[in-house]
């Protein structure tokens, strides 16, 4: 993959991080009821800096699970999937408030095969989603609530997003298929 | 990597082999839930052939594709057309004429499941065939060990009983040696089978000689049900060199664990005392363990056939 343009740098991630816990708080009055669930595995990193972020500024700390929809996806005819990762919720999400993160929205598909395995875990109060970043593209009736950039992309173009956590550096870069 | 069919051991390469065992625990940890489904292979068929009697393999195939979402046949023979005349063959394929997408078979006869895979087109797990294979069972032993030992280095295991007629003895023995165990048996001449050479294990005449050593006890189920003569003297002669008695039990090596495949024969290779303690001894006994992750076993290689058409 060829890399056409970067989108976001390090300073750019970290001030896109802190505009949107400051969103989560405010739209929520605060974070008492929150829950954070990261969808692997790219939104385990910006979950993690984001449940930090309000953790410091509210001075409270916030239950955080992983989930991973490898079970719930709908495309299991077409590729093979071994490359699992761990679900891993260890508390009740029944009238909770679920601030669910993922790293790119593109289809909405990732989002549907979520929400049905949130659901199997229990019945929260809410869904709120946090992306970085919003690509276009939909085929499903989903959208974020809270958005790190809207990129708009062609569909010959992949967005490629790295975090120190995972491959040593914090970047979005657009790259050619 | 293309895998169609689970037929047997000697058919896995050892990366197809870790992918299976390491994709185990996610499926493992969906039985964990309070709600023990997800919707991964909804709209399939997987149809149960069981020519031999069996309860564990059967119902965790069973409830293995149903934690899957899953349709299950279940094919009991003894109801069956069998009885009017139609061959085995005509009546599987009546069956697939029903658009099932997986077969899972078991018979008593060696190599029937690889003639069955033959000729139908769809995938096919082998449930068991004679003295032949039993490469699920094998597998899920081999995910026990792995879970226990949390690595698969220096593992040195001891199976222990009538090999002659044990189709796991024969999968275990390919599928621990493919991954370097150090493996010994141990078994009455009379029980050991002509062809022993072919795998190449060390074997010795009284489980005294390991037991002190081995990181995993493997006893195996005395098949009566195969044994048209009598191959050893009497229980008691055979309890005094082979069998897993309390005294036994308490000399097994630091951090060593005990498994079966099970159904256990009481008093024959194990001291039906020591099956009584399982609950306290957990980090030993792992004979409730290895059916646990059986149906985990099972969902990663239902989805692993299933995923890939």
């Amino acid at each position: 993959m060829r890399e056409k343009a970067t989108v976001l740098n390090e300073s750019d991630m970290d001030r896109i991080v802190k505009r949107i816990a400051h969103e989560i708080i405010e739209r929520n009055k605060g974070s008492n009821n929150l829950i954070f669930l990261g969808i692997q595995k790219k939104g385990i990193p910006l979950t993690e800096r984001i449940k930090q972020h309000i953790e410091n500024l509210e001075k409270t700390k916030i239950s955080y699970g992983k989930l991973d929809i490898s079970f719930y996806r709908d495309d299991i005819n077409k590729k093979i999937k071994t490359d699992f990762n761990i679900t891993d919720i260890p508390f009740e999400i029944k009238d909770k408030d679920i601030i669910l993160v993922d790293d790119v929205l593109f289809t909405g598909r990732t989002i549907r095969a979520a929400l049905d395995a949130i659901m199997d875990f229990g019945r929260p109060k809410s869904i709120q989603l946090v992306v970085l970043i919003d690509r276009g593209h939909r085929e499903l009736p989903i959208r974020a609530d809270y958005v790190g950039k809207n990129l708009p992309t062609s569909l010959n173009e992949y967005v490629e997003v790295k975090f120190k956590e995972i491959e040593g550096e914090d970047k979005v870069s657009i790259c050619w298929i | 990597m293309e895998l169609r069919n689970i037929i047997s051991i000697d058919e896995l390469n050892k990366e197809q082999i870790l992918k299976i065992i390491e994709s185990t625990i996610y499926f493992k940890e969906v039985l964990e839930r309070d709600l023990k489904k997800v919707p991964a292979l909804r709209g399939k068929t997987v149809v149960n052939l069981f020519y031999e009697p069996s309860t564990r393999t059967r119902t965790s195939f069973e409830i293995a594709a149903k934690r899957l979402s899953a349709d299950v046949l279940n094919f009991a023979p003894s109801t069956s057309s069998l009885k009017k005349g139609e061959t085995e063959l005509d009546t599987i394929k009546t069956i697939l004429a029903m658009k099932a997408d997986l077969a899972v078979i078991r018979h008593k006869d060696s190599g029937f499941v690889k003639y069955i895979s033959d000729n139908i087109n769809i995938p096919v797990i082998n449930g068991g065939d004679g003295r032949h294979s039993h490469p699920t069972q094998a597998l899920l032993d081999l995910f026990t060990i792995y879970e226990h030992f949390k690595s698969m280095d220096k593992i040195e295991i001891a199976i222990v009983g009538d090999m002659l007629n044990s189709r796991v003895a024969r999968s275990d023995i390919l599928l621990f040696k493919q991954m370097g165990f150090s493996v010994f048996t141990v078994c009455p001449s009379m029980l050991l089978p002509e062809d022993m050479s072919y795998f190449g294990t060390e074997n010795f005449n009284s489980i005294d000689d390991v037991i002190e050593r081995c990181d995993v006890i493997y006893m195996l189920r005395m098949q009566f049900e195969r044994q048209n003569r009598k191959l050893y003297p009497s229980v008691r002669e055979y309890n005094r060199f082979f069998s897993l008695d309390i005294s036994r039990f308490k000399k097994m090596k630091k951090g060593s664990i005990l498994m079966h495949p099970g159904p256990v024969n009481r008093g024959i290779e194990i001291d039906g005392r020591i099956l009584d303690m399982e609950e306290e001894n957990m980090e030993r006994i792992k004979i409730s363990e290895q059916v646990s992750n059986g149906v985990a076993v099972r969902m990663s290689l239902l989805h692993y056939l299933l995923s890939q058409q």
